[in-house]
């Protein structure tokens, strides 16, 4: 199981260290570091990564690298699973996870990451019964604390913890009951050049905030469930229910929470909101290139679309873009070589439009 | 107020001054103290000096003081054992505690803190946790349990606290059930013994899984791991359970969903493949697997190293998915290889236009690594699509004319492959190829071409400058264009004698002598012997029809497939390598996938104990062989044919010339020989001298088990007798697409007691569509049982896919042995003494034979002639044979010169033999 965690910045300083069995130096993370150079880019590193001894199971996440250390077999997901959810623990707890705000909050990181695993078993990951173990920071708590003299840590077992629903806490009271649901879509496609897809899926989540007294039951249940390829659900889902009639029957949580993932494979048809056109070329007369994009709309059910951003990754000849747009503005990172176009809302009268040249270098500098 | 104030240190010296601070009187400035102190250890400073002044601050009723004491203790306990042992009194003290909290806390630190004295004191406590009242000690102290043993192993058997967690697992609460099977997987993966220290019975399977629904994510997969190991007793069994598992498949967490899919997949072998049950669980699995690859890289790396080793097992699950392995701009690029792998697994006739053309697009990215791998992939896909090959070839051909350096050198790589794979089809391109020749810089891509211009050297007008061209750097080469080179140059010289006599002298002379290689110096000399010799069998071995090149060029070796199913979702899977072999000191209990329910019992055992021996005895007993070839003379003929298949790939390896570098270049190649086999057998016979095999009748080979009965495998063999010993000449032929192996033959028993001498050793693996010769030695010292009729063998194969039965008849005249010769006086008493009611007649048609021939073709086929009269212009013969199992048969045949039919008198006490034999007189006379 998991022996030790360390947490890793960008530039490769070992800034936080747990260990839940012996204590393992940290020269084990110089295996680590080898792949890091070899890497081109931080989340080209391969999660799994053999050393004589242990195994470096590691995630990337808010610029960070989490490396899990290992001495025996595992299950790589088992752990990967966990270092996401440590993340996600930390931006539930200090609304943002980044290097400089876990060392800030040096001691309650320490705290959580005892919590959450015990000799490499883990203990209470749900973040409900973790902020009654240990109360999420925040300014008026602490200057309560430092006047009452009451700490950070719970005296006493979290209700929930032992309960069948261990995810929700008891005597939960608002004056104001109110539930929200988000629904969350990604589509991924594959689209030739010519314009046609290649191949299309939909990724979708329905992330819940759930304010309720009590131990409220929800049921939610969906116009047409067929279309579901594949769903995975929070535990607090009755599974038996979804599978003899089709509908969500839970009790949820205490406050944020993700309720249900599912995905909508290739077989389906899928409808892009947008089309593109363009016309790329990057090597028309000498150095230069041309870049014509138009973006469009389509099967959108009559709705605006908006917030659009338009990312273009150029080659690595690339060195600069000239570009105008009628609508939005762009970037280009001459570092990572990528091109951002904030579009924002497409109005149908006048097509978004993004014109103009893009530098390359020389085949000849290359060589000399 | 944040922690990072605890960083910040005075001139005096932090350890000092947080001394002070610690030793101060209010709480709150201790905890300020401590918080400091564990900020240090976070960050990896060494503050143990401060161990003292830590563990005074731990008798407190404040619970974040206690924590924040703890937590330092576990880091810093075992360097200061001695000082440890003060703080023992405070943990028996809160094992105590009303507060389970408390409790739960206490013994959980005190695992932790790996000092021998301390552990004596742990044991009361722990004993106590196991029953404490409240669940959340109890699977606290289950925990406690593991981590003991990890410290102490002895002491947690003397103590009986193994036998406390067992218990443990039929307690009321699903997480006490959860950590008290994850903490005895633990144990049992450390355990020396290596042998699994819970028997699991269907009761305890039961329990767990009712556990299963009510326990956390992570509790899930310690127990599905552990209903892993569990091996259902029949189809029943194993279908229930897998029905119980299958929700699991819906889980949010990714690890839950690649354990449930372990269980299953392992569990389904039990179950016949045709079934209902199976086809709808195949149809489940398909969905959670493709949604993996919608979370985050990390998941979909390790969820990718899986599908490759599920595609391998059972390619049905995810036939119709091939589009979500297509390669996202965005994906990590260990995430872009691990498709490219899966899309070629995939590929099939429906979907090869697309992977090709998505193919053609990733070789033009950007990523060296990812650009020749999918370069090497349009190759594979050409190998294994038969249709696609033209397709291919012309991609291939326009990414060498991208001119790209290593894309070309790849794209030679795999054409090379193509040829191997379809002959005489697509040497047009040739011409294109030496364009390129030039900037060939990777020794495989050298040594490809180079094989490319010595098999097509009579098409290569200027092939003999080609290759003197690689000569003048000779010495310079990577061994493997130089092994190529020379095979190249003697093939040449093989098919363009006249002008090339000088180049391949200069190579073999520079192989033989100039060279430290010992693989280059043997080869050469092998073949200037050869070429001296006998340039007519230089030419059979040196252009020896080459085997063909099977389509799955890194297909997993099933035995290993089938471990790694079983070891699906853990870090094997990944590597793809049992965990024995990398996991260190584990007890090496293999895993290996349930026979399915109509293997039978004994299906298993017989697999793991024949697998291995098959090829290396077979190896010595060649050396043996070659050796009594030499010198032996007369005794030859039945040795040299035995051990026919492994024979034949030794024979390879020696002289298989242009082949075996090949076979070595693509390592990934397992093609074994065996049409070669054979035939370069026979061939070493020929050189060796042996002399032909005896006149003994042989039946032809007839098919005893068809392809299409014996799951892709057919059998057909006869019976012969060589030497005094009776063998069972079999011929294994694969028609099915996967590979065979783990081959063991056992004989139900029959009438004569027949019995395999010696394990059946069969080429192993068997390639698809290769036929492999086994001669199998028989005892007849067997258990006997009449059967019906006598000469009924039932005859069971196993190999990897299943195990198959079978009946064959056993010529008669397999089972005449040597001593069958009577003495005049005892044939006639005998003769005499057997009652007439004994006797049976039988004509034999259509025999063209004189009586001489008659004797002289019995006699080969040990039927004895005791006598001979001639009766009234008719030859009288009297002849005697005994079976294996002493049975004398007593003959008489008339023989009229003219008159085509024989009659036979037969005489025997058990005269239910006669009809065999019978058969036997027609076949060896008709034969």
């Amino acid at each position: 199981m998991i022996h030790s965690l360390f947490i890793i910045n960008p530039s490769g300083d070992v800034f936080m260290e747990k260990h839940w069995k012996s204590v393992i130096s940290r020269s084990v993370c110089d295996y680590f570091f080898d792949h890091q150079r070899k890497a081109s880019s931080p989340e080209d590193i391969p999660p799994v990564i053999a050393t004589p001894h242990h195994y470096l199971i590691s995630v990337y996440r808010s610029s960070m690298f989490f490396v899990a250390v290992c001495t025996t077999e595992v299950a790589p997901l088992f752990v990967v699973e966990f270092l996401h959810r440590v993340v996600d623990t930390f931006e539930d707890y200090f609304s943002e996870c980044t290097e400089s705000i876990i060392k800030e909050h040096y001691v309650v990181v320490y705290e959580l990451l005892d919590e959450m695993l015990d000799n490499g078993f883990p203990l209470a990951t749900e973040s409900n019964i973790l902020k009654e173990l240990i109360k999420p920071p925040n300014i008026l708590r602490t200057i309560a604390n430092t006047v009452t003299g009451k700490s950070n840590v719970s005296s006493t077992l979290p209700s929930g913890q032992l309960s069948n629903i261990p995810w929700r806490r008891t005597g939960v009271k608002y004056t104001n009951n109110e539930a929200y649901f988000d629904m969350i879509e990604e589509v991924d496609a594959i689209i030739d050049k010519s314009g046609s897809t290649v191949c299309a899926e939909i990724q979708g989540y329905i992330d819940c905030c759930i304010k309720l007294s009590g131990m409220p039951d929800l049921s939610l249940s969906f116009v047409n469930p067929r279309l579901f390829d594949d769903v995975s659900f929070h535990p607090c889902v009755r599974f038996k229910r979804w599978e003899s009639e089709r509908v969500l029957s839970f009790i949820p949580p205490d406050g944020n929470f993700r309720l249900m993932s599912y995905h909508i494979g290739s077989q389906s048809i899928v409808a892009i909101p947008v089309y593109v056109r363009h016309s790329l070329c990057l090597r028309e007369s000498g150095s230069g290139g041309r870049l014509d994009i138009t973006l469009g709309p389509k099967q959108t059910l009559g709705r605006t679309i908006e917030n659009v951003v338009l990312e273009i990754p150029m080659p690595k000849s690339v060195l600069n873009c000239g570009l105008v747009t009628n609508q939005g503005k762009y970037t280009f990172d001459p570092v990572s070589k990528l091109l951002v176009w904030e579009v924002g809302r497409i109005d149908v009268t006048k097509l978004p439009n993004i014109r103009g040249t893009v530098t390359n270098c020389h085949f000849s500098a290359l060589y000399f | 107020m944040t922690d990072s104030k605890y960083f910040t240190t005075t001139k005096k010296g932090e350890i000092f001054e947080l001394k002070s601070e610690l030793n101060n009187d209010k709480k709150e400035k201790k905890k300020e103290a401590v918080k400091k102190v564990i900020a240090s250890m976070t960050v990896g400073k060494d503050v143990s000096a401060l161990f003292p002044d830590v563990v005074n601050c731990m008798q407190t009723d404040n619970l974040e003081l206690k924590k924040l004491v703890y937590l330092y203790l576990m880091n810093y306990a075992k360097s200061q054992p001695d000082m440890a042992i003060m703080a023992v009194n405070t943990f028996v003290k809160d094992c105590e505690d009303p507060n389970p909290l408390i409790r739960a806390l206490a013994v959980r630190t005190m695992g932790c803190i790996r000092v021998d004295k301390i552990t004596e004191y742990l044991c009361e406590p722990l004993r106590k946790c196991l029953k404490d009242e409240d669940p959340y000690v109890r699977k606290t102290a289950a925990v406690c349990v593991a981590k003991l043993y990890d410290i102490n192993s002895s002491m947690v058997e003397d103590q009986g606290f193994l036998d406390q967690l067992k218990d443990l697992l039929s307690d009321s609460n699903p997480m006490v059930v959860a950590n008290a099977v994850a903490a005895l997987s633990e144990i049992n993966e450390s355990s020396s013994s290596g042998s699994p220290l819970v028997e699991m019975t269907p009761q305890t399977v039961n329990k767990l899984l009712t556990a299963l629904n009510e326990c956390t994510e992570w509790g899930q997969v310690f127990i599905l791991d552990s209903l892993a190991n569990y091996s259902p007793r029949d189809e029943r069994e194993a279908q229930s359970t897998c029905e119980r598992i299958t929700p699991r498949l819906a889980h949010a967490n990714a690890a839950v969903v690649l354990s449930a899919v372990k269980v299953l997949m392992k569990f389904m072998e039990m179950l016949p493949s045709d079934s209902e049950f199976v086809t709808s669980l195949t149809k489940k699995l398909a969905p959670p697997l493709v949604t993996l690859l919608s979370s985050e890289p990390e998941v979909q790396y390790v969820a990718l190293r899986n599908i490759n080793l599920i595609v391998q097992k059972r390619p049905d699950i995810l036939k119709h998915e091939m589009k979500v392995f297509f390669v996202k701009y965005n994906d990590p690029i260990y995430v872009k290889l691990e498709k490219l792998d899966i899309m070629i697994r995939l590929a099939s006739q429906a979907n090869v236009a697309q992977v090709l053309s998505e193919l053609k697009e990733y070789a033009t990215e950007v990523d060296v690594d990812f650009v020749r791998k999918a370069v090497r992939a349009i190759g594979r896909c050409a190998i294994k699509v038969e249709q696609s090959a033209e397709r291919c070839v012309s991609t291939l051909l326009d990414l060498i004319q991208t001119k790209v350096n290593y894309v070309v050198q790849e794209a030679i790589v795999v054409i090379k492959d193509i040829f191997r794979k379809y002959p005489n089809k697509y040497e047009s391109i040739i011409s294109t190829l030496c364009e390129n020749l030039d900037t060939l810089d990777e020794p495989e891509a050298r040594a490809s071409m180079i094989w490319i211009i010595g098999e097509y050297a009579e098409r290569i007008d200027n092939a003999d400058e080609l290759l003197e061209s690689f000569l003048e750097g000779f010495a310079d080469e990577n061994s493997q264009v130089q092994l190529q080179l020379l095979t190249a140059i003697v093939k040449l010289f093989l098919k363009r004698p006249s002008d090339t006599q000088e180049l391949v002298q200069q190579v073999l002379s520079l192989a033989t002598q100039d060279s430290d290689n010992p693989d280059l110096r043997d080869r050469g000399f092998i073949y200037w012997r050869l070429l001296s010799t006998d340039p007519a069998a230089a030419k059979e071995v040196v252009l020896a029809e080459k085997p063909l090149i099977s389509e799955e060029t890194d297909l997993l070796e099933p035995t290993l497939l089938d471990e790694l199913i079983c070891h699906i979702s853990s870090l094997a899977s990944v590597y793809h390598k049992p965990p024995s072999a990398f996991v260190e000191g584990r007890a090496g209990i293999r895993k290996s996938l349930p026979a399915s329910a109509r293997a039978g019992s004994e299906g298993v055992e017989s697999t793991e104990s024949q697998a291995a021996p098959a090829v290396i005895p077979a190896q010595d007993s060649l050396i043996g062989d070659l050796l009594s070839m030499d010198i032996g003379g007369p005794t030859v003929a039945p040795v040299a044919a035995a051990p026919a298949a492994p024979f034949g790939s030794a024979a390879m390896d020696l002289l298989g010339g242009g082949l075996d570098t090949l076979l070595g270049e693509t390592s990934s190649s397992p093609a074994p020989p065996s049409a070669l086999a054979a035939s370069s057998a026979a061939l070493l016979g020929d050189i060796f001298g042996a002399p032909a095999a005896s006149a003994t009748y042989v039946a032809p080979k007839t098919t005893w088990l068809p392809a299409e009965k014996g799951k892709g495998l057919d059998i057909s063999g006869s019976f012969v007798r060589r030497n005094g010993q009776l063998f069972m000449d079999l011929t294994f032929s694969n028609k099915a697409m996967q590979p065979m192996l783990g081959f063991a033959i056992q004989f139900n028993k029959n009438s004569f007691g027949i019995t395999p001498a010696s394990p059946l050793q069969v080429q192993s693996p068997l390639p698809p569509g290769v036929a492999a010769d086994a001669s199998l030695p028989l005892a007849t010292t067997g258990p006997v049982q009449k059967m019906e009729p006598l000469t009924t063998l039932q005859v069971a194969v196993k190999n990897n896919v299943d195990v198959m039965y079978f009946a064959c008849q056993i010529p008669m005249h397999a089972l005449f042995v040597e001593d069958g010769q009577m003495d005049k006086r005892v044939f006639l008493a005998t003769w005499k003494e057997i009652p007439a009611q004994n006797e049976v007649q039988y004509t034999i048609t259509n025999v063209m034979h004189s009586a001489d021939t008659v004797v002289s073709r019995m006699q080969q086929n040990n039927v004895f002639t005791i006598a001979k009269r001639n009766v009234e212009g008719q030859d009288m013969l009297y002849q005697s044979l005994k079976l294996t199992n002493g049975i004398w048969v007593l003959n008489e045949l008339k023989i009229q010169p003219g008159n085509p039919n024989i009659t036979l008198s037969l005489k025997s006490r058990t005269p239910n033999v006669a009809e065999g034999v019978f058969q036997a007189y027609d076949n060896i006379l008709h034969g």
